[in-house]
């Protein structure tokens, strides 16, 4: 079926989240939705879900005027959503999950009949190819395992009375790994026969790898459309910023030596299958990227240092002291911060203003006399926002209520308020749109210039290639190669990929 | 389900080795009988917990239900009146749930709060109904539950087992028991799946109200008469049961006849003390501790990581 979206205009109140947006996707085709955050494509694949309704305009399939009051409507019109990560009832099993609000479809006498949704389950697995039991729960599976079984969910609209789907795929990549990206792509191809798809991503290089064509959204509009063969990142760069990628995106040139102090050390680091015999230096102002797929045990490394989890063997030496890190607490005391990948989960916490977000690591810092010092808190709290320019309303606004940029900025704006020297960056650019990834591309580098010592798991290897000082490569819990990435003389992709796989 | 059957057969097999009299018919029938009230508060309680809320009310509902019932049979205290009396305490319980269910629906309050205050407007009103005092029902057919066995168990232990069968069923096999676990699970999803979330959190308060109603019912015919005091004590052990059996208060895990487990535990380990010779007060403490254990042992709250 095509379906198409003519002048639709979405306004929540003077807000207007989406203005005269038009698209169109034909059979089988893969469109590709690229734009900086806020640039309305979650909007827009909302109305498409039929989760939220347009304000004007003209949503029809197959040239019928459509109006969802619902994800339902939109299900049975053959419209499926695959959402990110964790969108599974992890105690309900991959049956159920599949056919969860569909279960009238098995029920017999009022009884649902599991055998049957079973059986349904496990053909629509098989068109993704997955091998597994649909009586497990979903919470034994991996993420990317996870992604597969929501895929097979979208397929379960198949059964339905429609000739074709389309899925809509938000941000599927969010937190797969490369190898596992590429199952996903082909698995994409192989359907194609059956559903269009929709494709949002931040990562420019994967659309234009997946799609056939391309839409660009750039405040609320629909800016740009070209098909995708021919088409290069900056090009996309260049309409969904109104600025061209310069080949400085990573900011090599403000690049400088590190100093010749050693600010952390791991000798021999292990711990069981995750990681083993891991030996590293990291100089204060040096960036160093840890490159790896998932399970090449990097997560888990990061979190040891941070004393998340406990090393079984080896030592961490921070500024020439060999030290135990049992918890967090004392790695805070030690000097060290850690900036989460999840952000909302462990990063901060969101309901309590940006000044408390900030504060809360060294709580010291805003102690008066009798006690908590609000006013010096807020006053603190100025001194980071302009330092690191966050913007925010001011100090009092919840942290929440900032942009996935500005959020990251004042987590680490917590860390250094605490006085670390030594971040661990765990994908601090995860969620966070280009115009404020450059932002903090630019606060590491200054970081750097200052002395803070930087350990960084990068969201793609170009990011980590591009930041880092020196590449640590890891495979299967061990590293594999120590690649010098000084400024100018980069190491390519490919020589950092063969030491992965 | 697997952990509180194997806490069961160990508490059973150490108490009858204690005494060995624990594991007589008669004995093991007065633990069914016992059973049977706080076994259909269990259920009615493990709807709601699998759904993640919580509700307080059970006592007030109680207390509210067996006013209801005892003023029924002051009228009628005959065949008919028995049966109207069963069917009036239902219908309040329900009633009452269902009051609980919109309030927290409709005004997004917390089922905490909701409870907690039905809680004490219900037994309030059960006050109010009986002037503070008590309604014997000596005489009534109603009785006829409990003094009546049948293959050496009150009737009341039949009807709770046909209940607690048609709850198992409702949980695993139906719609609405799905529904019940998947907005345990993750309420923010089972909404875009398009499940229908007010009406199903309404509908569990008031079916788990309806079970308090039976349950006091059952209360005013194994007592005799119909007081505000009837329920006392009745929550903490029904929410203790309801977790001892493994349904975990975060919601999404858990199930009917877990809770019944976990009722026949408390039950077993009541008795078990009771033969033991251990003193009223300090089988209070042990129930407190056991409640602290089941939920420190529950792998839900190891894998998260957070508590509060």
């Amino acid at each position: 079926m095509s379906l198409k979206l003519e002048n639709v205009t979405k306004t929540y109140g003077p807000v207007t989240a989406l203005a005269n947006a038009t698209i169109e996707v034909h059979p089988g085709e893969v469109v590709g939705l690229v734009g900086e955050n806020g640039a309305g494509k979650s909007t827009l694949m909302r109305i498409l879900a039929g989760v939220v309704q347009p304000s004007s305009g003209a949503f029809t399939i197959d040239g019928e005027p459509v109006r969802f009051s619902g994800t339902l409507d939109a299900n049975a019109a053959g419209i499926g959503m695959v959402y990110q990560e964790q969108s599974l009832i992890l105690p309900l099993s991959i049956a159920e999950n599949m056919y969860l609000g569909q279960e009238r479809r098995f029920t017999k006498y009022g009884l649902i009949d599991h055998a049957a949704m079973r059986e349904a389950a496990r053909r629509n697995l098989e068109k993704v190819q997955l091998d597994i039991d649909p009586v497990r729960p979903a919470s034994e599976l991996t993420f990317a395992e996870r992604q597969m079984v929501e895929l097979a969910k979208a397929l379960t609209l198949e059964e339905r009375d429609v000739e074709r789907l389309v899925i809509l795929l938000d941000e599927p990549t969010s937190v797969l790994e490369q190898a596992e990206i590429d199952v996903l792509f082909a698995r994409i191809r192989a359907l194609k026969d059956r559903a269009s798809f929709i494709f949002v991503s931040h990562r420019l290089d994967e659309v234009l790898e997946i799609s056939d064509r391309i839409y660009t959204m750039k405040d609320g509009e629909v800016v740009d459309e070209r098909p995708a063969a021919g088409a290069r990142e900056s090009d996309l760069h260049e309409v969904m910023v109104g600025r061209v990628l310069e080949h400085n995106f990573y900011l090599e040139d403000e690049q400088e030596p590190p100093q010749d102090s050693v600010a952390l050390e791991l000798r021999g680091l292990g711990s069981g299958r995750a990681y083993r015999n891991i030996n590293l230096t990291l100089h204060a102002g040096e960036v160093l990227g840890i490159a790896g797929v998932i399970g090449s045990g990097r997560e888990a490394l990061a979190r040891a240092v941070f004393g998340m989890e406990r090393p079984e063997s080896g030592e961490i030496v921070i500024h020439g002291k060999v030290e135990g890190i049992p918890d967090p607490s004392v790695a805070v005391r030690k000097g060290l911060g850690f900036v989460p990948s999840e952000r909302g989960i462990e990063g901060m916490v969101p309901m309590l203003p940006v000044s408390e977000n900030i504060s809360l690591a060294n709580l010291d810092s805003i102690t008066g006399p009798f006690g908590l010092d609000r006013r010096r808190e807020t006053a603190l709290a100025r001194e980071w926002i302009e330092r690191l320019r966050i913007k925010t309303p001011g100090p009092a606004a919840p942290i929440r209520s900032l942009s996935g940029g500005n959020q990251q900025k004042a987590v680490i704006a917590k860390w250094l308020n605490a006085d670390s020297r030594i971040l661990v960056l765990d994908h601090p650019t995860r969620g966070v749109d280009v115009g404020a990834k450059h932002e903090v591309f630019s606060l590491i580098r200054e970081l750097c210039r200052e002395g803070y010592a930087i350990l960084l798991l990068a969201d793609t290897l170009a990011e980590t290639i591009g930041l880092s000082h020196r590449v640590l490569v890891m495979r299967d819990g061990e590293i594999t190669a120590d690649i010098p990435a000084p400024a100018g003389d980069k190491p390519s992709q490919t020589r950092i990929v063969e030491h992965m796989v | 389900m697997a952990p509180p059957l194997i806490a069961l057969i160990v508490a059973t097999i150490a108490i009858s080795l204690y005494n060995p009299s624990f594991l007589s018919a008669a004995n093991l029938g007065r633990v069914a009988s016992i059973s049977a009230i706080p076994v259909l508060l269990a259920v009615g309680a493990t709807f709601v917990i699998i759904m993640g809320s919580i509700d307080l009310s059970v006592q007030g509902v109680i207390a509210l239900s067996a006013a209801i019932t005892a003023m029924v049979l002051r009228v009628d205290d005959g065949a008919l009146g028995s049966v109207l009396a069963l069917g009036a305490a239902v219908v309040t319980g329900i009633a009452t749930g269902a009051v609980s269910g919109l309030l927290h629906t409709l005004l997004r309050i917390p089922s905490f709060m909701v409870t907690l205050g039905m809680w004490f407007v219900s037994a309030g009103l059960a006050t109010l109904l009986l002037g503070g005092g008590t309604i014997a029902v000596r005489s009534a057919d109603l009785r006829v539950l409990i003094l009546q066995r049948v293959f050496g168990l009150p009737l009341s232990v039949w009807l709770v087992l046909a209940i607690v069968a048609f709850a198992a069923l409702m949980q695993a096999r139906s719609r609405f028991g799905r529904y019940v676990v998947a907005i345990g699970g993750n309420e923010e999803i089972a909404k875009l799946s398009g499940l229908p979330i007010r009406r199903t959190r309404a509908a569990v308060f008031a079916i788990a109200g309806g079970f308090y109603g039976l349950a006091a019912a059952l209360s005013v015919a194994q007592l005799g008469q119909g007081n505000v005091d009837i329920g006392d004590g009745r929550l903490f052990t029904t929410i203790t049961a309801v977790v001892l059996g493994g349904t975990s208060l975060t919601g999404g895990r858990g199930g009917v006849l877990n809770s019944v487990l976990g009722v026949l535990l408390v039950t077993v380990l009541g008795n078990g003390m009771i033969l033991m010779g251990v003193p009223p007060y300090l089988q209070q403490a042990v129930l407190g501790v056991l409640i602290i254990l089941a939920v420190a042992s529950s792998t839900a709250r190891i894998r998260e990581g957070v508590y509060k």
